[in-house]
């Protein structure tokens, strides 16, 4: 029986010829990352449980990006564990205010992660290197501590859904309205436990930018890691961003065995909408009627990249934010935020009356830097739209693609780009 | 080892937002997150919950943030063990990890009401209503995490590897 692109990584990281899904196997892991909520609660039980050096001080990373700069003296105290922690074991990889990012931004970014490693990350939106066609999934801290100690873990070997993409996509549409799609479709538990594999000839028209988005909501469908296929493109990233380093491609076997097969045409995705309190309330932006908002995010590890505040600026360019908004955009990076810069794009946010910020997870979980009052909404570019998730338990969270968020900024309600 | 408790029952798709919100995380002390468990939802949840009680709920229990914050908040709160439909799968492995019992059972679910009284063995499986004096059977975890079980959590685990 063939194996799935995730099947052929977990078998060799498993040091086998052959996996089969369902089955429990221990693997060998080429990088362990956690965060400033996460990495404390590691670093716990790895000092409990008695453990000396970590396996590699240049697999583990630490990124210091969810309270960051700190929002208060608990988050401050926080991060001393992680930095302490960090010190004492000599991590290659530790990037705290000044160097970081956010997370799922920064790794590609700085050529961490390439084409057929497995990679475990105590944060769920792990599962956005799948983008360069590695095996990467988000874990908890206990499993952190165990991964920082042997370089190990366990898995169960995922099934998978296949996702063949085929055309293009149109102007204003991006990643993100195709992920929120494909989520509307088979709901936030339809990929539970499972690979969601991207392949076809549709790849072709995304960037990488786009990929990553789609990579890093696989877990809003439940998934366990989404995966594309490796091409040019990915080639492409790996020569500017980590030059030098070896990868390996792994491509499905022809008779690899799909649990499900979804064609997806990209020319027919339109831009979409996630109405609350879950990532799978989705409508097509023409389906909505008038709802006005009193915040816009931009941001987040889903669409804090360049692309996103290029598609962004190009519609706010030489408009106003709408009277009673609160318009937000937060890069994913230092570069990206050098970036915006020097292509003007910080300017024409800052110019339309955005608020142009250091990066950091801050509002996407309701951490800091744009908290929601109750009764009040926002359309934000961010992940996720549960209860309380920017902020007070009855405010609401629209997600959105970049476009649709700027739009929205301008118009001061829920607006397709061509409208605003 | 047997649990017994009343039981606090809520829908699909109990997010770990919910469980746990992030505004908490500034902190990882298990008694200061349990404090503020399941407070969106369910804000006399804390205030009524006694050592031993149940959570019931529907399908892909602990979906979203990976925060191992939320099966420490609910295990610290008191409760026994969780009985679901599904679990996302970051939630289950962290629960194994930590030590906190959850059990997947559809009839249990479906045939379970808020504030039954519920005793669960974990040896058999079996979950039996006292209120409704009805018997459902619950699927025991595959060998390998009964070990990770029998060796106190994943960690001590690992290092007999």
């Amino acid at each position: 029986m063939g194996m799935t692109m995730t099947q052929k990584i977990l078998a060799d990281h498993a040091g086998k010829t052959e996996v089969k899904a369902g089955e429990l196997i221990m693997a060998d892991l080429d990088l362990v990352l956690g965060n400033d909520v996460t990495t404390p609660v590691a670093v716990k039980e790895y000092i409990k449980a008695g453990a000396k050096d970590i396996f590699d001080k240049d697999k583990v990373v630490i990124v210091l990006d969810h309270f960051t700069p700190n929002k208060d003296i608990k988050a401050a105290e926080q991060c001393v564990i992680s930095r302490k922690f960090a010190k004492e074991q000599e991590i290659t990889n530790f990037y705290d205010v000044g160097s970081m990012g956010i997370e799922h931004c920064l790794l590609p970014e700085k050529g961490l992660v390439v084409p057929g490693n497995a990679v475990i990350g105590a944060d769920s939106h792990t599962c956005t290197y799948g983008a360069l066609g590695a095996f990467s999934t988000g874990i908890g801290s206990t499993d952190m501590a165990a991964g920082m100690m042997k370089g190990k873990t366990w898995f169960k070997v995922p099934a998978a859904i296949k996702f063949n993409l085929t055309g293009k996509l149109n102007k204003w549409v991006s990643g993100k309205d195709v992920i929120l799609h494909i989520i509307g479709m088979i709901g936030v538990d339809g990929a539970l436990y499972k690979s969601m594999e991207f392949t076809g000839e549709g790849l072709e028209s995304l960037s990488m930018d786009d990929r990553f988005t789609i990579a890093n909501m696989a877990i809003e469908a439940g998934g366990k890691n989404g995966i594309f296929d490796v091409d040019e493109k990915t080639l492409e990233y790996i020569r500017e961003h980590a030059p030098g380093k070896s990868y390996k491609i792994y491509k499905a076997d022809e008779d690899a065995e799909y649990e499900e097969l979804y064609n997806i045409d990209l020319s027919e995705i339109k831009p979409a909408v996630a109405f609350p309190h879950l990532p799978e309330n989705v409508k097509t932006i023409d389906e909505i009627e008038d709802i006005k908002i009193d915040q816009v995010v931009i941001g987040s590890c889903t669409n804090g990249r360049i692309s996103d505040l290029r598609t962004a600026a190009e519609i706010m360019k030489g408009k106003k934010v709408a009277d009673g908004v609160r318009a937000i955009v937060i890069p994913g990076t230092r570069d990206v935020q050098l970036q915006a810069i020097k292509e003007g794009l910080a300017e024409i946010f800052i110019e339309a009356g955005a608020v142009f910020s250091t990066p950091t997870c801050g509002p996407c979980l309701g951490g800091h830097m744009g908290i929601l009052a109750k009764g009040e909404r926002a359309v934000s570019t961010t992940n996720r739209n549960f209860v309380g998730r920017m902020g007070h338990p009855e405010s609401e969270v629209y997600l959105a693609g970049p476009a649709v968020a700027a739009a929205s900024a301008v118009s001061g309600k829920i607006s397709a780009p061509e409208d605003c | 080892m047997i649990a017994n408790g009343r039981v606090f029952k809520y829908g699909d798709n109990i997010d770990t937002d919910v469980i746990i919100p992030a505004r908490y995380l500034n902190v990882s002390e298990p008694a200061e997150l349990a404090a503020h468990c399941m407070e969106d939802i369910d804000k006399d949840f804390i205030k009524n919950v006694k050592e031993g009680d149940i959570i019931v709920a529907g399908k892909n229990f602990g979906c979203g943030s990976s925060r191992e914050h939320a099966p420490i908040a609910i295990k610290k709160a008191g409760i026994s063990v969780v009985i679901a439909k599904t679990y996302a799968r970051i939630f289950y492995r962290n629960a194994i990890n930590i030590g906190l019992a959850i059990m997947e059972c559809d009839e249990a679910v479906d045939g379970i009401d808020d504030g039954d009284m519920v005793t669960v063995d974990f040896d058999t499986g079996i979950i039996k209503n006292q209120t409704k004096n009805q018997i459902y059977k619950g699927q025991s975890f595959p060998p390998f995490i009964q070990d990770i079980i029998k060796s106190g959590g994943l960690l001590p685990y690992m290092s007999t590897l």
